[in-house]
């Protein structure tokens, strides 16, 4: 401390010879220095005071009583900047550790798109933070079926994301990508049931696809419902299903439907992220939907997904309000 | 061995004569002005705790001298409702970040050492020391 006295003393001495620029500019330099060396504000205060006291002589009573006053208030400003750093370096921390569980997530619910020649498969999943609240899961068994689950935890960030994590172990349980949409669906309801919080609720869209008979089979637990394109009819359906969400109470059945695909038709699961948005309350969003893909049809599944992605983010202003996911399984 | 002298925190200007009695001893020990305003300053954030969360307590403040050193040492104990986790109170929080209160860390802060000892619907102890350099 003495040598920074010293040093002080020496440029404010400075100073007050001459105030010029370069004084004021090797002044600055020397705050630095007490920065590193953690110097409180009210140590700089004291400082000064016996700097001036040192260049003027005995300061004016009420003169030195302002500064002890200003040495005073300044302790608790200074506590109060300690807090807001630590708050920050915290802050720091807990980013760092939400990118590397944000990279676990995508580790551990990463999903291959299947490759086949019958049927075009194509996905857009767009979490709104870094964490998705959206989930989609591919099955395949040898060239029979193929199985997608579409969901969507209600909440986002961490807690949906964890809550994700048991949907997933509930699927890998299931295993074989020929079981029923009702069945997968009540296994899922049990295992959310118990072990994830009362006020986590899950949606899923469960759908299966029969490769060689090209019949599509689905249930869903109050998901929203998917579109099914009838290219011959050029006309879509919703595919509603009326099934509680999972998680809400133990021994819930849910109900399976079919629909024969035909070439060209084509089937478009989502979750609500997509549908809905503040901006367009009074518009039906569904119809807004229905009417890009009609633009895209002739497209590819991925550059379907791809396309939809693009055209809704522009009408939500190219801010998300929640996680956007799209499926689209073509025939 | 040393003297100590007691403010009952009742009314918020107990806070004020804590701190006072406080700054005295530190001054007749030869803390310098920012040493006393750093005393001052922990002893009315003992007192405010001890008026805020538990309506009546102690501040003890004793002059410490050992091994040919002197020091303060100041005292708050109050029949509170206690605190069930001591590790949160230690932690610098968002929750006293926007309050006129500095909490516990910045108490550390501007002391030496600070010990605290909690009994949920007991009370607190919390005894904080601070050294003369020479």
């Amino acid at each position: 401390m003495g040598y920074l006295q010293v040093q002080y003393e020496k440029i404010l001495s400075d100073y007050l010879k001459n105030q010029s620029e370069e004084n004021l500019y090797i002044g600055q330099n020397y705050i630095r220095q007490l920065i590193q060396k953690n110097i409180t504000p009210e140590e700089v205060i004291n400082i000064h005071k016996q700097a001036v006291e040192q260049l003027h002589g005995t300061l004016p009573k009420y003169v030195e009583h302002a500064y002890d006053f200003l040495i005073e208030v300044m302790v608790h400003y200074g506590l109060k900047v300690k807090e807001h750093q630590s708050l920050l370096m915290k802050q720091e921390e807990l980013r760092i550790e939400m990118d590397i569980a944000t990279k676990i997530q995508n580790l551990m619910l990463k999903t291959n798109i299947p490759k086949l020649n019958q049927i075009d498969i194509g996905m857009v999943s767009v979490p709104v933070r870094k964490m998705n609240g959206d989930y989609v899961y591919f099955l395949q068994d040898d060239g029979h079926h193929v199985s997608v689950a579409v969901t969507d935890v209600v909440g986002k960030g961490v807690p949906a994301a964890l809550c994700m994590s048991m949907v997933k172990y509930g699927l890998d349980t299931l295993e074989y990508a020929n079981n029923n949409p009702s069945y997968v669906l009540e296994v899922l309801n049990r295992i959310i049931e118990k072990s994830v919080d009362d006020s986590m609720f899950v949606s899923l869209f469960y759908g299966r696809f029969d490769v060689e008979n090209n019949i599509f089979t689905y249930g869903s637990a109050g998901h929203e419902p998917a579109f099914y394109y009838n290219a011959k009819e050029s006309k879509f359906y919703d595919l509603e299903s009326k099934g509680l969400l999972l998680g809400i109470l133990p021994e819930v059945k849910y109900r399976q439907s079919e629909i024969h695909l035909n070439d060209g038709d084509f089937i478009i699961m989502l979750t609500d992220g997509v549908t809905e948005f503040r901006k367009l309350e009074e518009l039906d969003s569904r119809q807004l939907i229905r009417d890009i893909v009609m633009k895209f049809k002739h497209l590819n599944a991925q550059q379907m997904c791809d396309e939809l992605y693009k055209q809704i983010l522009c009408y939500q202003n190219y801010q998300l309000e929640d996680d956007f996911t799209v499926v689209i399984m073509k025939k | 061995m040393s003297e100590k002298s007691i403010v009952e925190i009742v009314t918020e200007w107990d806070i004020v004569t804590a701190r006072q009695q406080g700054r005295n001893e530190a001054k007749a020990i030869g803390f310098t002005t920012v040493d006393q305003a750093r005393i001052a300053t922990a002893i009315s954030e003992l007192a405010k705790n001890i008026y805020l969360y538990a309506s009546e307590g102690d501040i003890i403040i004793e002059r410490l001298e050992e091994n040919n050193r002197i020091g303060i040492a100041i005292t708050a104990i109050d029949k509170g409702p206690g605190i069930a986790n001591l590790q949160s109170v230690l932690e610098d929080s968002f929750s006293n970040s926007g309050s006129s209160s500095v909490g516990i860390p910045a108490v550390k802060r501007l002391m030496d050492k600070l010990e605290i000892e909690s009994e949920v619907g007991k009370g607190t102890k919390v005894r904080i020391e601070k050294w003369l350099k020479r």
